[in-house]
C-alpha cells in the first residue's frame, strides 16, 4: 500500500501543474496546428485539408518581416548585453547595503504598464515634439527628420523595455560567485582583466545564456513597440501575425507564420546554446 | 449643440484631445484580447452565406421583442458632440437610457475580428446597436447571419426622410440590415504651412518632395481604392488584374520611402502631431479637428477622384435589446436630429431636409456661428451636389469570399511591411 502511494505520488505532484499545461498550452497548441493546416473563409468557415503550402506562401509572402525581426532581436539582445552586464556587475560587486534598493529602482518601471511607457515615448520623440522642435527650430535638423518610425526607434523601444530582464539573470550569476575565488585569481597573479576574463566570466555567462532566453525570444516576436513607435517599414512578424488574426480573419495563415516563428527561435536558441558549449538549455535556464 | 449655444472652442478641444490621446492606448487594449480570442476560435463555420433574407425573417427576429428602456451602443471615435446631445434628447422623449456609448470601433477588420467569436456563438457582443462602414467586413457581417433584418414598420422616419439612392446600395439592397448613419469622402487632408503648397491631386501622395511625411490607409478597400485611381482605374469596375497594377503603384510609393505609416483612424492625430503631412483623410474628421483644435488643415478630394463610403448602423442579431436599437435608428432620422447631428460631425447626411433645417438654424444665429452653420449647410461634404457625386468612385464589389481573400491578399502585404 505504501509503496503505491510512494510510486504514484511524484505523478499527482505533478498532476496541477501537468493539467493546466494540457489546457493551456498543449490544447491551443494542437488547435492552432490544425488550424494552420485548414482552408476557408471566415464567413463559411475553415476546413482541415492538410494544405501544408500554407506555410510556403505565408513564408514567402512575409519573409522580409521574420528576417527583419530575427536581426532586430538579435541587434537588441546584443545592446542589451553590453548594456545590461556593466550594471548588473556594478550592482552585484559595489552595490554594497543598497544592493536591494538598486534593484528596486531596476524594476520601479514596471509599476507603470509598459504600453503606456512605450507611447510615452512616442510623445517624447514626436516629428514636432519637445525634444526635435527646438532642434529643428534651431536649424541643427533638416525640418523632415524623424526618430519615429525608424528601425532605431524600434529597436531602442525594445531595448528599453527588456533591460530588466537581461539585468536581473546575470546580477543572480553575479551575485553568486564566492568573492574569494577573486581574491584567489589576484593572489595567483591575475590581472584585474584576466580576472574578469577567466574567472567572473565563464561563471556569469549562464546568467547571461538566461538573460538571452528571456529577452531574444520575446524581443523577435514583440508586437507593441513596432506598432507604437515604428512604421510600415520596421513590421515585425509578431504584428503579421496579430493582423492577420485580428484583422484579416485568416486564421491559417497567421496559424502557420506561429508555427513557423516559433520553429525559427527553437532552432536558434538550440543552435546558440550548442554554440556556447551549455550542454543542457533547460537546466541552464531554470538555474 | 451648436446653434443654440455653440460650445466654447477651448471646452471643446478640452474634450477631443482627451479622445485623440486614448486613442492609441484604446487600440493596443484590444490587443490583450488576443489570449481569449485564440481559445475561443473555433473551426467549424460562422454561417451560411446568405444572398437574401427569407421572407418570414423579419418576423421571426422581430416576434417577442419588447421594449427594454435601455441600449447599449458602439460607434466610432468623433461621431457625436461629446456631450451626447441628440442621446439625451432621445432618452427624454423615449425613456429609453443609453446605457452605454462607447467609442470601441477604429478599424473595420478588428471590430469584425473581435466580435466575430461572440457572434457566432451565439453570444452578445454587449451592443445593441453598431455602426460598421459599407467594407469587405460589412458583407462578412451580413453572409455569416450576424445583422438583424430590419422591420421597417419600425422605422417610418428612415421611410419618410432618407434620400432614396440609399436603398439601392449594392452592399445592402432595400437596406434589409442596415440603414446609414453618415456618408463620407476619402480625399486628401494636409497641413499647407508643412506642404508649402497646394495639393490637388493623388500624384502629391507620390511626390518624393514629402518622403517619410505621408500617411495611408491601413483598411484595404481605402488602400486599394488610392492605390486604383492612382493608377488610371476605376475602382467599381476592377478585377485581380488591376488590384495587381495598383499594388504595384503602392508598392512603388512605399519603397521609396514615401509611406510614413499605415493609420487607422490614428491618422488625425498623427496630423496633428505633424508626423504627417499629407494623408489620407476622411472628410468630417479634419473639419472636426480644425474646430476642436483651432489647427488649420485643408481636405482636398483630389481631381482624381476620392471615394465614397457609408457608415451603417447595425443590429447585431444577439442584441439585447434590438427594439431600443430600432427605436434610436429611427430617431437620427427625424429630420432635426439629422440636422444637428450633421452640424457637428460634418459628414454627409443621409437626410437631404436636414439642409433646410441647418439653414433655418443658421437664420437664428448671428455673426461667427451664422456664418459657421452656414458653412456647413452648403458645404458640398455635407450636402454633395450631382456633380460632386460624379468625382467620387464606390468601393470595390465583390461577388465571392474568394475574390475579397485575392483582394485581401494582394494589398495586405503592403500595409504590413
Amino acid at each position: 500500500m505504501g509503496r503505491v502511494k510512494r510510486t504514484l505520488a511524484p505523478y499527482l505532484l505533478v498532476l496541477p501543474g501537468g493539467l493546466w499545461l494540457l489546457m493551456f498550452f498543449a490544447v491551443p497548441m494542437a488547435t492552432m496546428l490544425s488550424l494552420s493546416l485548414q482552408e476557408g473563409d471566415i464567413v463559411n468557415g475553415y476546413v482541415f485539408t492538410g494544405h501544408w503550402q500554407t506555410y510556403i506562401e505565408a513564408i514567402s509572402d512575409y519573409e522580409t518581416q521574420l528576417i527583419r525581426s530575427l536581426v532586430y532581436g538579435v541587434i537588441a539582445t546584443i545592446i542589451l548585453i553590453v548594456l545590461a552586464f556593466p550594471a548588473a556587475y556594478w550592482i552585484a560587486f559595489y552595490g554594497g547595503r543598497r544592493k536591494s534598493t538598486y534593484l528596486f529602482l531596476l524594476l520601479l518601471p514596471f509599476f507603470v504598464s509598459f504600453v503606456l511607457r512605450t507611447i510615452s515615448w512616442r510623445l517624447i520623440l514626436t516629428d514636432d515634439g519637445f525634444l526635435l522642435h527646438p532642434l529643428k527650430q534651431a536649424g541643427l535638423l533638416p525640418e523632415n527628420f524623424h526618430i519615429l518610425g525608424t528601425s532605431a526607434a524600434v529597436i531602442g523601444g525594445l531595448v528599453y523595455n527588456f533591460l530588466p530582464f537581461m539585468v536581473l539573470p546575470i546580477y543572480v550569476a553575479l551575485e553568486r560567485i564566492d568573492p574569494r575565488v577573486v581574491e584567489a585569481a589576484r593572489d595567483l597573479y591575475a590581472s584585474p582583466v584576466t580576472a574578469f576574463r577567466k574567472v567572473i566570466l565563464p561563471l556569469a555567462l549562464p546568467g547571461v545564456f538566461a538573460g538571452v532566453l528571456m529577452t531574444f525570444i520575446p524581443v523577435s516576436s514583440d508586437y507593441v513597440n513596432s506598432e507604437v513607435l515604428g512604421s510600415s517599414s520596421t513590421t515585425m512578424i509578431g504584428q503579421v501575425i496579430q493582423s492577420q488574426y485580428l484583422s484579416s480573419s485568416n486564421y491559417p495563415t497567421a496559424s502557420a507564420l506561429s508555427f513557423t516563428l516559433m520553429a525559427v527561435l527553437l532552432v536558434g536558441v538550440f543552435s546558440y546554446a550548442k554554440a556556447l558549449g551549455t550542454e543542457d538549455v533547460m537546466k541552464v535556464a531554470a538555474r | 449643440m451648436f446653434p443654440t449655444n455653440k460650445p466654447d472652442p477651448s471646452v471643446l478641444r478640452g474634450m477631443t484631445s482627451r479622445r485623440f490621446g486614448r486613442r492609441d492606448a484604446l487600440r493596443l487594449g484590444g490587443m490583450s484580447a488576443m489570449g481569449a480570442f485564440l481559445a475561443a476560435c473555433g473551426v467549424e463555420g460562422q454561417g451560411k452565406p446568405q444572398a437574401s433574407v427569407a421572407p418570414d425573417a423579419v418576423e421571426k427576429f422581430w416576434s417577442g421583442k419588447v421594449k427594454n428602456g435601455k441600449l447599449d451602443f458602439a460607434n466610432w471615435p468623433l461621431y457625436m458632440d461629446p456631450k451626447h446631445p441628440e442621446l439625451k434628447k432621445f432618452t427624454k422623449e423615449t425613456g429609453i437610457a443609453i446605457s452605454s456609448y462607447d467609442e470601441v470601433i477604429q478599424e473595420m477588420g478588428p471590430w469584425f475580428a473581435k466580435v466575430q467569436p461572440q457572434l457566432s456563438a451565439g453570444q452578445s457582443i454587449g451592443y445593441d446597436l453598431m455602426v460598421i462602414t459599407n467594407s469587405i467586413q460589412f458583407g462578412q457581417f451580413r453572409d455569416a447571419g450576424f445583422l438583424a433584418p430590419l422591420d421597417h414598420s419600425k422605422l417610418p422616419n428612415y421611410v419618410a426622410n432618407a434620400a432614396k439612392s440609399y436603398s439601392q446600395s449594392s452592399y445592402d439592397l432595400g437596406n434589409v440590415f442596415s440603414i446609414p448613419y453618415a456618408s463620407g469622402i476619402t480625399g486628401i487632408a494636409y497641413d499647407p504651412e508643412k506642404t508649402g503648397r497646394e495639393i490637388t491631386s493623388l500624384a502629391d501622395l507620390w511626390d518624393p518632395a514629402f518622403k517619410g511625411k505621408v500617411g495611408m490607409f491601413r483598411d484595404l478597400q481605402e488602400l486599394g481604392n488610392f492605390g486604383l485611381l492612382a493608377a488610371g482605374l476605376t475602382p467599381a469596375k476592377s478585377g485581380e488584374a488591376e488590384w495587381k497594377k495598383a499594388a504595384a503603384k503602392l508598392r512603388e510609393q512605399k519603397d521609396a520611402g514615401i509611406v510614413r505609416q499605415y493609420y487607422d483612424q490614428s491618422y488625425v492625430d498623427a496630423l496633428g502631431k505633424g508626423e504627417v503631412w499629407i494623408t489620407q483623410a476622411w472628410s468630417g474628421d479634419i473639419f472636426q479637428k480644425n474646430v476642436s483644435d483651432g489647427t488649420n488643415f485643408k481636405f482636398v478630394v483630389p481631381s482624381e477622384g476620392g471615394t465614397i463610403w457609408t457608415d451603417n448602423m447595425s443590429i447585431p442579431v444577439t442584441a439585447a435589446n434590438p427594439v431600443d436599437a430600432i427605436t434610436l435608428m429611427d430617431f437620427f432620422y427625424e429630420v432635426e436630429n439629422a440636422a444637428t447631428l450633421a452640424e457637428y460631425i460634418n459628414y454627409v447626411c443621409p437626410v437631404p431636409a436636414a439642409q433646410a433645417a441647418m439653414k433655418k438654424h443658421a437664420a437664428a444665429l448671428t455673426g461667427e456661428d451664422k456664418e459657421y452653420l452656414d458653412s456647413v449647410a452648403t458645404s458640398p461634404l455635407v450636402f454633395p451636389s450631382e456633380a460632386d457625386y460624379e468625382k467620387l468612385h464606390y468601393y470595390v464589389d465583390f461577388n465571392t469570399a474568394e475574390e475579397q481573400q485575392d483582394f485581401t491578399k494582394i494589398f495586405d502585404p503592403i500595409v504590413l511591411g
